[in-house]
């Protein structure tokens, strides 16, 4: 009983929850959804890799998004940043049909995580040095990013044929499992270190409860915040790479498109408030899972594309009243009343 | 030496002026308004439409609206102030436009529209349509693949007694969609082998490769042994499925019969490796025609109201031939 009342106040209950329905849902409406097939190469096939494969991109974007929401900010120029990031990597290694790069694959990469921590570079100097709002300074990129994307690859969509970028959105040779899915993984771990070895997360709290009492402390506010959005950038770059490598191209006009706004659903679905504080690294990934669950259920069931952030919307929309506070103080008052009843009746029953 | 020098300068002055009245007399001016440059594609019209201009020594005054149609009015109206002869435009929404083609009425300078549809309460409010036809273009994915399973005696991959087609659709609600999709419906419908093909799914990927892709690969999950035939409404879409096929273990063009439509140079790669089997052009180069209509109509001959480019259908064959060719 203490282990299930611990368990549905944790913060992980929301996400946790709503992920067991869809799941719920597929295993009844969807004919095999669960079914995973090894493929005559040993990579594995089926519903449930795909959602762990194209959630890889949504988790490592959310990692970044957590920490910035973590300091009561925002980020709501990743998606433009991905394009980018795909963008520098796909000039690089240029277009030729014989599958030949133009300059080395690693200096591809590179150029491809750079532009994405110069962006964060930039934001961190809007936020922290310039005092500017999240909101307003990282809407600068996202309304900028795309046509700087476009201006890189001179308006069209660039197609890599040198066979080891599709690596990073498929497989590598000989390993079942989806490289993006490896890289999310590293993200992961990375950032659960810091987190527990480091007195970084604590710090990030802290700004994001009060930042004048943090400077107060002895905690260096504008570094702090610089780092958020670095890192933030950082993932963009890095999640920009794998949805560069999905489709072996750069289209500055759809690559992570709208993906700003699943990375920020994703953090507050896993119990991250948007005001800052705390933040569940847990629930963040669980949070990207269940996006890319429903995503792929509604493929599933033949909802067309167009119409899914309709779907979304109400699941947002839920989400937000379930965690608003007034619903809870009403849920508990509900609960009290009931005990008061149950009691009283008791109490009648003894008399 | 200061006459002589002013003289020059009169007389050089005169050359000019009467060089370029000259020009204006017997050259024809045309305003024309283009979207703005949002893909290959219409880089590759707008291209043609200055090619052409050039070709037929019409003056053009070339107008780019960065996808607004507030700037498509505005230079709209400016042609009408510099009395232009003609003005043409791609009409980036479909309506709106019943003011400023009235005012251009009032002016008595014609209207011919290019590429896209538009939706007037008036249709004296211009002469003509000049463009491509989804609806036709759909009509040829049938028949060339009508004609390909046929004549290559392909049988269901289930072994069932029914070809499976699978339908990547645009983005809903655009015309391209609309009319390749009706295109292609009605002729299958007319088809004597309509009981031959069974459309097992329909969804759209909303013409960009990564929607193509991850609709493909979910089709793929449902009826991976199923699927005999994919037809994608553009090729962007068919070259994100591909991938898709591929990851499935498939061999694209092999297992699965791929058409699209569009023409762009990826798709062409695509067949040249043999992951594709054809593509339906839909043709951007409409400039010449666009001239021609507009020389027509200047001379005061009749002209019908939609005029159609001439669209051809490319199979992986002759796509190796045909690629140095190709424009876009």
């Amino acid at each position: 009983m203490d282990m299930l009342k611990k368990f549905t106040h944790s913060s992980l209950m929301l996400p946790l929850t709503a992920l067991a329905l869809l799941l719920l849902f597929n295993a009844i409406f969807v004919d095999g959804f669960f079914k995973i097939q090894v493929m005559e190469n040993g990579n594995l096939f089926g519903r449930p890799i795909d959602i762990l494969y194209r959630a890889s991109s949504l988790i490592i974007l959310a990692l970044g998004m957590t920490f910035v929401i973590a300091t009561a900010g925002v980020d709501i120029s990743v998606g433009a940043v991905c394009a980018i990031s795909a963008a520098s990597c796909c000039v690089l290694l240029g277009g030729d049909i014989s599958g030949v790069a133009q300059h080395p694959f690693f200096i591809a990469i590179l150029a491809g995580l750079g532009v994405g921590i110069l962006a964060g570079l930039w934001n961190g100097l809007l936020v922290a040095k310039f005092k500017i709002q999240a909101m307003v300074a990282t809407l600068i990129l996202l309304t900028a990013g795309r046509g700087i994307a476009q201006l890189l690859t001179d308006g069209q969509i660039i197609t890599v044929y040198y066979k080891p970028f599709s690596y990073i959105g498929g497989n590598i040779p000989g390993i079942p499992l989806p490289t993006a899915l490896l890289i999310a993984v590293c993200m992961v771990l990375l950032v659960i270190i810091l987190d527990k070895k480091t007195s970084i997360g604590l710090m990030v709290q802290s700004v994001g409860i009060n930042q004048t009492a943090s400077r107060y402390a002895g905690i260096n506010v504008t570094l702090v915040l610089f780092c958020v959005y670095i890192f933030s950038g950082f993932c963009a770059g890095t999640a920009g790479l794998i949805e560069g490598s999905f489709i072996k191209a750069a289209d500055a006009n759809n690559c992570g498109l709208n993906m700003e706004m699943d990375a920020i659903l994703a953090v507050t679905l896993g119990g991250t408030l948007m005001i800052g504080g705390r933040y569940y690294i847990g629930g963040t990934i669980i949070g990207a899972i269940t996006i890319q669950t429903l995503t792929t259920t509604m493929y599933a069931v033949g909802v067309s594309s167009d119409r899914l952030p309709a779907v979304k919307a109400i699941v947002i929309l839920l989400i937000i009243v379930f965690q608003s506070q007034k619903f809870k103080q009403m849920y508990s008052n509900y609960k009290l009343k009931r005990k008061d009843r149950a009691s009283g009746q008791k109490e009648a029953v003894n008399a | 030496m200061k006459l002589v020098k002013t003289l020059m300068a009169v007389g050089l002055g005169a050359a000019i002026a009467a060089v370029s009245v000259a020009q204006a007399a017997d050259k024809i001016t045309i305003g024309f308004s283009q979207i703005g440059a949002e893909s290959e594609w219409r880089t590759a019209n707008t291209n043609d439409v200055k090619a052409a201009a050039e070709a037929h020594n019409i003056d053009l005054k070339f107008s780019d609206a960065q996808q607004k149609q507030e700037n498509q009015i505005k230079a709209i109206r400016t042609f009408i102030a510099q009395k232009v002869d003609l003005i043409g435009f791609v009409p980036i929404v479909a309506t709106g436009w019943d003011n400023i083609l009235r005012e251009a009425k009032r002016a008595k300078i014609p209207v011919l529209i290019m590429d896209r549809d538009l939706t007037v309460s008036d249709d004296s409010l211009y002469v003509a349509k000049i463009g491509t036809d989804s609806y036709t273009e759909g009509k040829k994915v049938f028949a060339w693949l009508d004609n390909y399973i046929q004549t290559n005696n392909i049988k269901p991959r289930n072994g069932g007694d029914k070809i499976n087609i699978v339908i990547l659709e645009g983005t809903v609600g655009s015309s391209a969609a609309t009319g390749r999709a009706h295109g292609f419906d009605d002729a299958l419908k007319a088809s004597p082998n309509k009981d031959k093909y069974n459309i097992l799914a329909s969804q759209t990927g909303d013409f960009t490769r990564q929607k193509g892709q991850e609709v493909m690969e979910s089709f793929l999950k449902s009826n991976r042994d199923d699927i005999d035939v994919l037809f994608a409404h553009n090729d962007d879409m068919a070259l994100g499925a591909i991938q898709a096929i591929e990851a499935a273990g498939l061999k694209p063009s092999k297992d699965i019969v791929i058409v699209s439509v569009d023409g762009v140079k990826g798709i062409f790669q695509a067949m040249v490796d043999g992951k594709a089997n054809a593509t339906v052009e839909c043709n951007p180069l409409q400039g010449d025609l666009f001239f021609t209509t507009a020389e027509k109509i200047l001379k005061g001959e009749k002209v019908p109201k939609s005029v159609f480019v001439e669209e051809g259908v490319y199979q992986a064959d002759e796509a190796a031939k045909v690629f140095p060719t190709r424009k876009y």
